[in-house]
């Protein structure tokens, strides 16, 4: 390609980037990747999970050496040994998960690694150094503060001041939002954006398209290691479009949903109390049910008692008041194995811990639930592994999981195979009830729908769900009721389709979240009429 | 069963437990658990009385004492910074390791007679003060006066200084460390040598100065683990250290003089008529210690006590980018 119309002597591009190659053992990571940032601007790196866009940005950030390919910024070549060298010109990266030292102030973790000071850490003098630069940028943060003590995007922004204050101009973001609550995301765009009129630029990695379109001035798209779109403006491209380019085919947002059909409540949650792990109330008063063909949604900020619910239904956690039935037999204060055999299914938000074995196999992974019962059981008390290996083989193919064999430990399996390795353990096991903690986050578009279909075939088998999430419009596309938590209570509760618009639901709903009791918006007459 | 001269003599054996516990500190803060210390201090002890004996002079003694130990715990190092073996298995070898080569080459160090011993003196001045005159600054080992020193300059060390801050990162979060450009395997090796250093001065502080001499294993009588206790004691900060370690050194006294009175507080000494009770007093200090190291390994427990958050953890450079 010669795109060379962009790099007038006027306007040099801020980071130049040809013909990137870079291969992994048994991976093309990177194939001959363009990409081109200007400066001031706000680019999306769009593209699915193992798309490449890390790869490209690590390598841009010094971390990873190119095979092939040459880099420029501001218009001369640069080869980079370290991320330090990277940072010499300018070039910062804030990686997903925080590199700050939790025991140690936000100043400290600023001049960790750098050469002045070079021996007394005189941090009075060097707090109001740092506390300036953050001013500067909007990243309002105490630099005298332990980060520990900080929250989740508090931390970011000691991040993104750890490389504005080494004089970075490029800064990388790599998933930023994926960690934030949503009231956090608005806080960065508008620190992102500050950023940008003071003529940084700004490289936004994602795969969700509603914020990219939100914040980005131009998108490039990888998949599979191609770059399929480079540099596109961001307004007047359809989210229909730019999801297609990502992942190679439509993606179907309104998912064809038949009318529910509610039969009788199987869940009944009723006026439920519980702590949580420091011993504090997280559940105070909450009640909810959940019928049969149907999935019942709970919106909420991260954090108001979502996966203490999820523990006291699934038998993990107990209730100190209240109780929880399924199809009528007490289920809380039991323990997993009771919920299980009344025909309880259960998505754990922490996938890799709660919801699999990681070094176990994909065998070993499905037959969890139902390796007391034959076929696996058998009769001299062994498991018989051919008969699990033959329903693991069975489900692999059913569910369409990707990896190598059956026995293949699961820690190998990428997050969307994993997902659906728990899925096929939970459905294959025929539930009344199903409850699923965050069941997409950190999935790719095309695995998202995947999960989002099962769900709704349980739905439609006349199994209830009651789905937990934080992505609204996971909620709102799923659901047909939505009940919204706030610090352990419900605050309301919504009906989905009910000629309501989307608009005047997500308003209602985001009143409740941030502590709305619905009564009080009907009364004053703004959102929603659930 | 004068106070002044417990406290003077705890003063004095604390100071071989204060070197070794802020080497163990300076070790672990950086996030590697070296339980070799007390194979190292033997090490120490015997290398300073032989090269002291052989040479006459007690401060080369000390030299080759620091550089052996430190030497000895670079095998600890290899093992698990390079070879990224479990710390705690490493440990114990090395203490095994450290035991048996003093034991070996100190063979008959024991009948080789007397050596010249690193200075006694007074602190003019500071010795009139009352009370902590005598105990602190009157004909102390020069070894004592160096302790004195050493814990709030080491505490200003790690707190307050570039160098402090790269070993507290290290220790903590080693790859964020790491994505600054700090070289995690390099300042580990470093502060597993300077722990080993500071056990060799350990052991040479006993056989040059507290209790001159070399008596195989009970030259250190257990003292290195008294020192990992101490540590999870301190909870990794030299100042408690210092602390720990003079208390200590002032039981381990007073152990000794509480079984030499017939009468005590009045009533027959129960310490001097049934040698039994005397056995139980010194074994306090190992059953404190063994106590310590039981609630220490609790990994909840650790981290409420402040911990370095990677301690035990072997850093591995994270592949396609984690």
């Amino acid at each position: 390609m010669t795109q060379t119309t962009l790099s007038t002597p006027d306007t040099p591009l801020a980071v130049e980037m040809r013909g990137i190659v870079k291969k992994f053992p048994g991976v093309l990571a990177n194939d001959h990747v363009d990409f081109e940032l200007k400066r001031g601007e706000i680019h999306a790196l769009l593209g699915e999970n193992g798309a490449g866009k890390s790869t490209l940005m690590n390598v841009l950030a010094g971390l990873y050496r190119q095979e092939a390919g040459t880099i420029r910024v501001k218009g001369s070549p640069v080869e980079f040994h370290s991320p330090r060298d990277a940072i010499k010109t300018g070039i910062g990266m804030v990686h997903q998960h925080f590199m700050l030292v939790p025991s140690q102030t936000v100043t400290e973790n600023v001049l960790l690694g750098l050469d002045d000071p070079r021996f007394f850490m005189r941090l009075p003098q060097y707090d109001e150094k740092v506390a300036s630069v953050g001013e500067r940028f909007g990243l309002k943060v105490d630099p005298r503060a332990k980060i520990w003590q900080l929250s989740v995007g508090e931390q970011q922004r000691v991040e993104l001041l750890k490389m504005l204050y080494r004089g970075a101009d490029v800064l990388i973001m790599d998933e930023p939002t994926a960690v934030l609550a949503p009231q956090e995301i608005e806080g960065l765009f508008d620190i992102l954006r500050s950023m940008v009129a003071q003529g940084k630029s700004v490289i936004f990695i994602s795969h969700k398209l509603q914020e990219v379109t939100a914040i980005a001035d131009r998108v490039s798209v990888l998949r599979r290691g191609v770059s399929t779109a480079s540099g596109v403006p961001s307004r007047g491209v359809a989210r229909q479009e730019l999801a297609r380019l990502m992942v190679g085919r439509e993606v179907i947002f309104i998912l064809d949903k038949k009318p529910a059909v509610p039969g009788d409540v199987v869940l009944d949650v009723g006026s439920i109390h519980a702590d949580n792990d420091k011993g504090l109330p997280a559940l105070r008063g909450l009640s909810l049910n959940v019928r049969s063909g149907e999935i019942v949604g709970v919106a909420g900020v991260a954090g108001n008692g979502q996966t203490e619910l999820s523990q006291v239904i699934t038998g993990l956690r107990r209730c100190k008041k209240g109780e929880v039935r399924l199809g009528g037999d007490l289920v809380s204060n039991r323990n997993a194995l009771f919920g299980i055999e009344h025909g309880m299914a259960y998505v754990p938000e922490d996938r890799n811990h709660v919801g699999s074995a990681p070094n176990l196999s994909v065998t070993d992974n499905v037959i969890m639930k139902n390796y007391r019962k034959p076929p696996v059981s058998s009769r001299t008390g062994l498991l018989d592994m051919n008969a699990a290996a033959k329903i693991a083989t069975d489900l692999k193919q059913a569910y369409d999981i990707i990896a190598p064999n059956v026995s293949t430990p699961v820690r190998l399996l990428s997050g969307g195979n994993l997902q659906k390795v728990i899925l096929a353990r939970e459905i294959s096991g025929l539930p009344s009830f199903m409850v699923a903690v965050q069941p997409t986050r950190g999935l790719d578009v095309g695995a998202i729908e995947g999960v989002h279909r099962l769900l709704l075939t349980q739905r439609e088998a006349g199994a209830a769900v009651l789905l937990i999430s934080e992505e609204l419009e996971e909620l709102l596309s799923l659901s047909d009721r939505i009940y919204v938590i706030y610090e352990g209570m419900i605050m309301g509760e919504v009906r989905v389709g009910g000629g309501e618009s989307d608009e005047a639901l997500i308003e209602a709903i985001g009143l409740m979240m941030t502590g709305t009791p619905i009564e009080q918006i009907r009364k004053e007459g703004v959102g929603a009429h659930g | 069963m004068d106070p002044i001269i417990i406290l003077q003599a705890g003063v004095a054996t604390g100071t071989v437990l204060l070197f070794a516990t802020i080497g163990e500190i300076l070790a672990e803060r950086s996030g590697i658990l070296n339980l070799g210390v007390e194979g190292m201090m033997l090490i120490g002890a015997m290398t300073a009385f032989s090269v002291t004996i052989a040479t006459g002079n007690p401060w080369l003694g000390l030299l080759c004492a620091m550089l052996a130990a430190g030497l000895l715990s670079q095998i600890h190092a290899f093992i698990t910074i390079t070879l990224q073996a479990d710390q705690v298995v490493s440990g114990l070898a090395l203490t095994f390791v450290g035991t048996g080569i003093s034991l070996v080459l100190g063979e008959g160090l024991s009948k080789a007679g007397t050596v010249s011993l690193l200075p006694n003196f007074s602190i003019p001045l500071l010795s009139q003060i009352p009370f902590l005159g005598p105990i602190l600054f009157t004909k102390q080992s020069v070894l004592v006066y160096i302790g004195y020193l050493f814990t709030p300059l080491t505490w200003y060390y790690i707190n307050h200084t570039r160098p402090g801050l790269n070993l507290r990162s290290v220790g903590e979060y080693p790859s964020a460390a790491d994505s600054l450009g700090i070289n995690v395997f390099r300042l580990r090796y470093f502060y597993v040598f300077v722990g080993g250093m500071l056990a060799g001065l350990a052991g040479a502080t006993i056989s040059l100065a507290v209790a001159p001499g070399w008596f195989s294993e009970l030259t250190t009588a257990g003292q290195g683990w008294i020192a990992v206790g101490l540590v999870i004691f301190a909870q990794w900060d030299p100042v408690r250290a210092m602390f720990g370690s003079y208390a200590f050194g002032a039981l381990r006294r007073l152990i000794l003089d509480i079984q030499g009175p017939t009468v005590l507080l009045g009533f027959d000494n129960p310490f001097y008529y049934n040698p039994y009770w005397g056995f139980f007093l010194q074994m306090l200090p190992y059953a404190f210690t063994v106590i310590v190291l039981v609630i220490g390994s609790r990994e909840a427990i650790r981290k409420r006590l402040g911990a370095p958050a990677a301690l035990g953890n072997p850093y591995i450079r994270g592949e396609r980018g984690k």
